[in-house]
Parts: structure tokens; C-alpha cells; sequence
């Protein structure tokens, strides 16, 4: 292995690093502003200009905060499930192109770590270890809320992993390669070969089991602030409760840039024109993860397992017969 | 070099984990310690290039211990130590220890001076996740078919075993019907108890 290559790649990890965790930030800003304007209020305002520091701020607070651990937890598990979560969503980016290929100065940059051959399976894999964080932390934390969290986390993610795997059975069946490059490139024709025009079941099935996976908001069961407080976040506090959150919402980013990479062209041919949009149609999914939080109440634990295993499942699995048909004769 | 630091990085690391699953007498640290030896040994297969089967490893293992966890938040307090009974600890080692080295005899005996070649090596024309598609659907096919049959029958004998009573929900129902319900059903138990 060279030299330029390790530092290549290490230059690329403290990037997507650096970018994401300041995304991740200003995920709650946008998320608040959003919010606030969808009810008519103003949302943060006063820490700066139109309240942008207030993200600083909130970093300050976190990071000051006292690290309380209760008496009765189990000590290892509980302090190291908020790094599982922050840290598996960072991991899973590793496979995701974020960016079509360009050169700087005459060398030539691919903007993803690691480009193996099976990247989809790796960021799904690794995104579900993600829900180990609050398994763990609600599991470790010695108290009813946190457990009833954990059973519904466990319970979630069982059911609509069947989901996300099955709905991209389909279309990972028409590229024929599970490498997100090979899948970017199979649309690079234009708006007219998006995977979305021959794939409009699984695209629907794998944007709500990425609502899921992500636990936002019509299956917030896991941290159901009207029911169960905090559920795995009760016991926390100071920057291990911010983990959290900082990785809810880079893995909020980066199943964005999955759903976009696999269903909606990606960076199309990879023209600087393609990199724009590719990142306006993240910021759609992004918006509209804060937009259904706005206008839809959560569902009922019940309603989301009736959900998935008797409508989600059947559907995907119909799906992924009717294509086999079509693509053998 | 990186091969050779990785392989022992992960040997260490595994079978740490998995001497933590089994020494621990607390249900939450032996789980967590197998999730995380599970997902250690899919590093194994990243380092031998056979990236589809370590992917899948990841994705298998993190499901079936996450299941895991559920029936020990069944039946345990995962905040406190189990009480095991323990009547000769020492004879459980003495047999634990033999039972491990049989194995590894067992195992290693018949191809220890024998020279290994792969059955199936890796084509490097061939993608990672064509070539066990080739191997599994030509070569495996019985077994591979088996085993979707077992996992067909035991799903089947799992719904019929957890779906009665799968038409009413407990949610929907007034606390009367409920009542009800409960009240028939334990005629019902104490009428089959008389014949």
C-alpha cells in the first residue's frame, strides 16, 4: 500500500468527520426552524443572526453539562451504547459516494473511503448495528421507561430490517451489483432511467422503512416523549446524551444519500450540474423528514408491526417476485 | 503487514469477546460481549477479500443477537447478575478444558500434514457476490433448497404456534370485552382440567 493513499484516505475520514458532525448540528437548527414555522412560531431567534449560534450554543451546554452516571446501571454497557450509535453511523458512511469523482490540481479524488464491491449491504449492515445504541442504553439504564424503550427498539428494528432488505431486493435485481457506483452509474442516462420509474413500490417501502431505521417521527416509538419520557435517553445527560443525537441525525444524512443514490440518479453522469442536484434531492429528504414530524402524529406499536408484517412485507415480496418475472421472460 | 496486524488484532479481539460471553455472570455483558465477537469475526472474511460473507455476517448476527436480547429482557433483570448454581466448579473445567482440546484434535488431526488447496478459489474476474451465487446455485443447490424448506416449515410452525387469538387486539377492545375473554377462557382451562 503507498503512502498518498493512506493519507488520502485519512484526509477523506477527518473530512466527511468534520462535515457531518457539523451537519449533524445544524440538523437541530433546521430542524427547530422547520418546525417553528410550520406551527407559526419564530423558533430559535435570539443567539445570532436569525438564531444560527444557537447550535454553538447548544454544543457549549452539552459539553459542560455534569456526566451523570445513576447508581444502578449497568456502568461499561451504559457509557459505551452512545458511542455504538454516534459511532456506526459514521462508520456507514464510509461506502456512501458522496460526490462524483474531480480533480484538484491534477489529482484525481474519488469522494468515498472505501469503494468495495458491496457497498449497499455494508451501509444497511452497519446502519443496523447503529440500533444497538438505544438497545443498550435503554437495556443498561435501570429504569421501566428505558426498558419499554429498548423491548420497542428490538421490536423495530427485527421487523423493518425484513423491510429495507426485501424492497431493495427489486431493484439491486435489475443493476445487478450491490456497489453504489455501479448502481449511480446504471441511472447515469438521465431523469428518464431512475430506478423510481421501474421501482415506484420499493422506492415507497424503503422510504418508510428508512423513517424506521432512523426512528423519526410516525415510528418515534423508541423515544415517545408523551409516553415513556426519553425512553433510552432518560438517564443520560451532558455530551453522551448529545451522541445520540448526533447520531440520529447523521444517519438521518446519510439514508438521504442512500434513498437518492439508489432510487433518484444519484450524481447522474457525474457532471458537476449532476453533484448539485444530487445534493438538492438529500436536502428534500432531509426536509422531509422534518416535514412529516411536523403534520403526522406517531403511530401505535401495534399499528406499526400490523404495518410491516402485514402490509409492508407482503408488498415487498410481491415486489420482488413480479420483477423476477419480468426479468426472466 | 496491515494483513498480519489486523488477523491478530481480531484473533485477540474475538476471542476476548467470546471468553467475556461465556465467563460473565451478567446476561447484559454476555450479550453485548457476543454481538460485538460476532461482528469481529466478520473482519476475517474482509481480510481473506470474501466481502459479501463478511457483510452478511454483520447483517445475520447483528439480528439473530438482537432477538437474543429480547428473550433476555424476558426472562432476566439485565441490570443484575444471574445466580448460577455451581456444585463442582472445578470438575466443570477439568471437563470443558478436555472437551475443547478433543475438538480441536478432532478437527485438525486428518489434515495436519496435508497440504491445503482451496476448492473454490476466488476468480478475480468474477465479482465476490457472483461467484458464491455460482457456487451455491450449482454446486450447493440440495442443501441450499434444504435449508429453505426448514426455514419455511419452522416459519409456518411459528405462526401457528403464536396465532391464536391473532384476529382480536388487546389494544382495540373495550376493558369489558377483555374481562369477558378472560373470564371464558378460564372456564374453559378449569372444564379441561375436569375431564
Amino acid at each position: 500500500m503507498d503512502m498518498a493513499f493512506i493519507i488520502e484516505t485519512i484526509v477523506k475520514i477527518v473530512v466527511i468527520l468534520l462535515v457531518f458532525s457539523a451537519l449533524a448540528g445544524l440538523g437541530t437548527y433546521f430542524e427547530r426552524k422547520v418546525l417553528a414555522f410550520m406551527q407559526r412560531r419564530l423558533g430559535p431567534m435570539h443567539v445570532g443572526p436569525f438564531g444560527l449560534l444557537q447550535v454553538a450554543a447548544d454544543g457549549v451546554k452539552l459539553f459542560t453539562k455534569e456526566d451523570i452516571i445513576p447508581q444502578n446501571v449497568v456502568k461499561p454497557i451504559f457509557k459505551i451504547a452512545p458511542v455504538i450509535t454516534a459511532a456506526t453511523a459514521f462508520m456507514a458512511a464510509a461506502a456512501i459516494p458522496f460526490w462524483p469523482e474531480f480533480s484538484v490540481f491534477g489529482y484525481k479524488v474519488h469522494p468515498i473511503v472505501a469503494d468495495v464491491n458491496i457497498g449497499i449491504l455494508y451501509v444497511l449492515g452497519v446502519m443496523a448495528i447503529g440500533l444497538y445504541g438505544p438497545l443498550l442504553g435503554g437495556m443498561a439504564s435501570a429504569n421501566k421507561f428505558s426498558l419499554i424503550s429498548a423491548a420497542r427498539s428490538a421490536a423495530v428494528f427485527i421487523s423493518y430490517e425484513v423491510i429495507s432488505g426485501l424492497s431493495l431486493l427489486a431493484p439491486l435485481m435489475m443493476v445487478g451489483s450491490l456497489s453504489l457506483i455501479d448502481i449511480n452509474n446504471y441511472q447515469a442516462g438521465g431523469i428518464g432511467n431512475w430506478i423510481v420509474w421501474s421501482q415506484p413500490v420499493a422506492f415507497i417501502l424503503f422510504w418508510i422503512a428508512a423513517f424506521a431505521e432512523t426512528g423519526r417521527t410516525p415510528f418515534h416509538l423508541i423515544a415517545n416523549d408523551h409516553e415513556i419520557i426519553d425512553g433510552f435517553g432518560t438517564e443520560y445527560s451532558g455530551m453522551r446524551w448529545g451522541l445520540f443525537f448526533i447520531g440520529e441525525y447523521a444517519n438521518m444524512f446519510f439514508i438521504s444519500f442512500v434513498i437518492a443514490i439508489i432510487f433518484l440518479g444519484g450524481f447522474g453522469d457525474g457532471s458537476i450540474a449532476g453533484a448539485f442536484q444530487l445534493l438538492l434531492k438529500v436536502s428534500f429528504f432531509f426536509f422531509f423528514f422534518l416535514w412529516t414530524r411536523a403534520a403526522w402524529p406517531d403511530v401505535r406499536p401495534d399499528q406499526l408491526m400490523w404495518l410491516c408484517w402485514k402490509v409492508l412485507m407482503p408488498l415487498a415480496v410481491v415486489n420482488v417476485v413480479i420483477t423476477g418475472l419480468v426479468m426472466m421472460f | 503487514m496491515f494483513e498480519a496486524i489486523a488477523f491478530y488484532l481480531f484473533a485477540a479481539l474475538t476471542i476476548g469477546m467470546f471468553t467475556i460471553t461465556v465467563m460473565t455472570s451478567q446476561a447484559l455483558y454476555a450479550l453485548t460481549a457476543m454481538a460485538a465477537g460476532m461482528i469481529f469475526i466478520s473482519a476475517f472474511f474482509f481480510i481473506l477479500g470474501a466481502d459479501f460473507l463478511g457483510a452478511i455476517q454483520i447483517i445475520v448476527y447483528t439480528g439473530a443477537v438482537m432477538a437474543l436480547y429480547a428473550f433476555g429482557m424476558m426472562f432476566f433483570d439485565t441490570t443484575r447478575s444471574v445466580i448460577e448454581k455451581r456444585n463442582n466448579p472445578r470438575f466443570v473445567v477439568v471437563l470443558g478444558a478436555l472437551a475443547a482440546v478433543l475438538i480441536v484434535l478432532i478437527v485438525l488431526a486428518p489434515i495436519v500434514t496435508t497440504n491445503l488447496n482451496s476448492q473454490h478459489p476466488i476468480d478475480l474476474n468474477v465479482g465476490n457476490t457472483q461467484a458464491i451465487g455460482m457456487v451455491l446455485f450449482t454446486k450447493y443447490l440440495v442443501p441450499f433448497e434444504l435449508a429453505a424448506v426448514m426455514l419455511l416449515v419452522a416459519m409456518i410452525a411459528g405462526i401457528v404456534l403464536a396465532g391464536k387469538k391473532m384476529d382480536k387486539s388487546l389494544t382495540l377492545m373495550a376493558d369489558e370485552e377483555i374481562a369477558l375473554m378472560q373470564a371464558s377462557s378460564h372456564d374453559r382451562t378449569e372444564e379441561e382440567g375436569e375431564h
